[in-house]
């Protein structure tokens, strides 16, 4: 055998006969997703899995060693994601002309999967990051592209999203930020909450009311941080996503240039709810990345606790749960990538699309993380392995980007307005 | 310097997965495995990049040699950085039988037509360890070559090679052409950027059959049987040191 396999002396005997033991002696937990029927890779295109490649190897490298650290320490890794920036991913389907990578909506998604086995917490703000540069890329005028989308794709400015408040989360168009007009500049009274990277972040992407009520009287206005009368909330304290600070971004009598409003006065919440379709394909993406890692460690791991005189991998029923958290993952993954798809190709069914993948996604690989958890045991919950850790990540993913409830609402909609 | 560098890359099982002899013992199971390029190519195709990026070498031209399928690992070359690729189309029985003597031939002879002034190899590859095709392909070429190189520098017109050898490093100058064996210090990869994985979907790739290259690829080796490692047994405890040199004997080992 081969001197650089060294490390993996034995040879699992017959991996489809599950009567006899496997005879594993070492394994490195690959989070590269090598195992033939949940192989992430199957059915994409040469470049595809190109792209593929290259997020695997810098999750497995420069994120996955470094996942439990940023956790426990709450570090937002600024350097990490810059170095994600230079490979391309700061701007993945923003127009190269002004610095992203110009890529399609099913190749962000296979990227961001593959980026989450890595660290899920700072994928998914990478996602948000990448949505924000985007809405100023497709909704911005010359000058603004010119102005934010270069530093933004090379993540030399980080930018957050801002449209929850305290007092509207799920009825967002209730919002009640205001921005009034005075001269030049609007004048920004309100707050919002639950912002991720808030604080931290350079370019503020940010929801507010300059009309009447409901969704035709908002607006979607840039505001930079150090703009007078710009504060932020306290860090709040998370059960996961925890590599991202999260602060409620508060706005006293802050001026504004009404040259940084993105398209025009009313347009705010059709440019926040486009940008959400894109969202929450990429929120259920990294929840993919999560469940695939999950079921890895899973597996893993039943080839090596022994228990009853035997390896768990050779409980029926560990077997059969095993198989259905693989069925459920497949069975995600084509869901989001078909959504991802109807997204790219303007279909009219992707708005229902895209919530089904956000609703069904984020649900099916919380519980596959969830089962991978419980099939670990004590050690399951301990933060030494890293299974914990996808569990509290992405149990965040079934509230935000719209909640599953939401996604419920948007899909009935659709059926019954036909009818 | 006007340069040019030819690089060879083999495609391989990919390092993390766990190999599995096939059933009639032939050989190990390809079929539906993940397959990538081997890591000590990927380290041969970084430090050609590299030089290309100090403007010591003009033109870098990745080779590979097999079926269909190596077009993936050329393109993966072109997504590191090389400017066009070469494939040098062997299949079937031919493939299986491909061994470092057929393809140090085919190496020899693209460095005469590319006129190459360089070639870089990974030193062995992870699947056959064989060690052996950037030291034949100097010999037929007649070139001078730096094996195992940890370091690579071009000074005054010649290669200053620092090679890792069983008794430390050793340091050698040669001239070029020449052939150099990269080895696992020489450098660290870079990842491919999404930009440039697409550039590499305009570069070319040329297609060439070792016969039109006057090579015949026929092995003048054949492979009996593959077997997997024997079983590690357990270890036998013994309470002296007397006991110890008595079981060694035993077993023939002194």
């Amino acid at each position: 055998m081969a001197a650089t396999r060294a490390l993996v002396r034995g040879v699992r005997l017959g991996t489809y006969s599950i009567g006899r033991s496997c005879s594993l002696i070492f394994n490195r937990v690959q989070r590269r997703g090598i195992s033939a029927c949940i192989d992430p890779s199957i059915g994409l295109t040469d470049e595809q899995k190109e792209f593929q490649k290259v997020a695997f190897d810098f999750a497995a490298n420069e994120m996955a060693p470094h996942m439990a650290e940023w956790d426990q320490k709450e570090m937002f890794p600024v350097e990490a994601m810059r170095k994600a920036a230079q490979l391309g991913f700061g701007g993945i389907y923003v127009n190269p002309d002004v610095g992203g990578s110009g890529l399609s909506r099913l190749d962000t998604s296979i990227i961001f999967e593959a980026l989450s086995t890595g660290c899920v917490s700072t994928t998914a703000y990478i996602s948000i990051h990448n949505m924000c540069a985007w809405m100023i890329d497709t909704f911005g005028n010359e000058e603004q592209r010119e102005k934010y989308c270069p530093d933004l794709c090379s993540m030399q400015k980080f930018a957050s999203y801002c449209l929850t408040e305290p007092g509207s989360g799920s009825d967002a168009a209730s919002l009640i930020t205001s921005a009034k007009l005075q001269g030049d500049h609007y004048v920004l009274n309100g707050s919002k909450a639950f912002i991720s990277g808030g604080g931290d972040t350079d370019v503020y992407v940010v929801m507010c009311r300059t009309g009447g009520k409901g969704p035709k009287g908002i607006s979607c206005l840039v505001v930079e941080k150090g703009t007078p009368g710009l504060s932020f909330g306290k860090k709040e304290k998370k059960v996961g996503w925890n590599s991202q600070p999260t602060r409620a971004v508060i706005f006293e009598d802050c001026a504004v240039p009404v040259t940084n409003r993105l398209g025009a006065e009313g347009e705010g919440f059709s440019i926040a709810m486009k940008g959400l379709n894109g969202g929450r394909i990429n929120i259920a993406s990294c929840s993919l990345g999560a469940a695939h890692a999950s079921v890895l460690l899973a597996r893993d791991h039943m080839c090596v606790r022994k228990q009853f005189g035997e390896t768990l991998s050779n409980s029926q029923f560990l077997q059969f749960k095993l198989a259905e958290m693989a069925t459920k993952l497949v069975a995600s993954r084509l869901l989001v990538r078909q959504a991802a798809l109807a997204l790219q190709e303007g279909r009219p069914d992707a708005v229902s699309l895209c919530s089904m993948a956000k609703l069904f996604v984020t649900d099916e690989c919380f519980s596959i993380c969830n089962q991978a958890l419980q099939i670990h045991g004590g050690y399951g919950y301990l933060k030494d392995y890293a299974v914990q850790q996808y569990v509290r990540d992405i149990r965040v993913h079934q509230i935000l980007e719209g909640t599953n409830e939401v996604m419920r609402m948007i899909i009935a909609r659709s059926l019954l307005t036909e009818s | 310097m006007s340069a040019r560098v030819l690089v060879g890359v083999k495609r391989v099982i990919d390092y993390a997965v766990k190999i599995r002899v096939r059933p009639d013992h032939t050989g190990v199971v390809t079929d539906g495995v993940k397959h990538s390029m081997n890591p000590f190519c990927e380290i041969a195709v970084e430090e050609a990049v590299r030089l290309k990026e100090k403007k010591l070498v003009k033109e870098i031209v990745a080779v590979s040699c097999g079926p269909q399928q190596v077009q993936e690992t050329i393109r993966t070359a072109l997504a590191m950085g090389a400017d066009r690729g070469i494939h040098v189309e062997v299949s079937g029985k031919d493939y299986d039988a491909l061994g470092p003597l057929q393809v140090s031939k085919i190496m020899a002879a693209l460095a005469k037509k590319e006129e190459a002034d360089l070639i870089i190899l990974g030193k062995q590859a992870i699947d056959d360890d064989c060690n052996q095709t950037g030291q034949m392909t100097a010999a037929l070429l007649d070139w001078p070559q730096g094996t195992f190189a940890s370091e690579l520098t071009l000074e005054g017109g010649m290669l200053k090679v620092v090679r890792e050898i069983d008794g430390g490093l050793e340091t050698i100058k040669i001239k070029m052409p020449a052939v150099v064996t990269a080895d696992l210090r020489l450098n660290t990869p870079r990842y491919a950027t999404l930009p440039n994985i697409m550039k590499a979907k305009k570069k070319k790739i040329a297609n060439v059959k070792p016969a039109d290259l006057g090579v015949d690829v026929t092995s003048r080796l054949e492979v009996l049987k593959v077997d997997e490692p024997p079983q590690r047994q357990a270890g036998v405890k013994v309470e002296t040191v007397e006991d110890l040199v008595v079981k060694l004997k035993e077993a023939g080992r002194i």
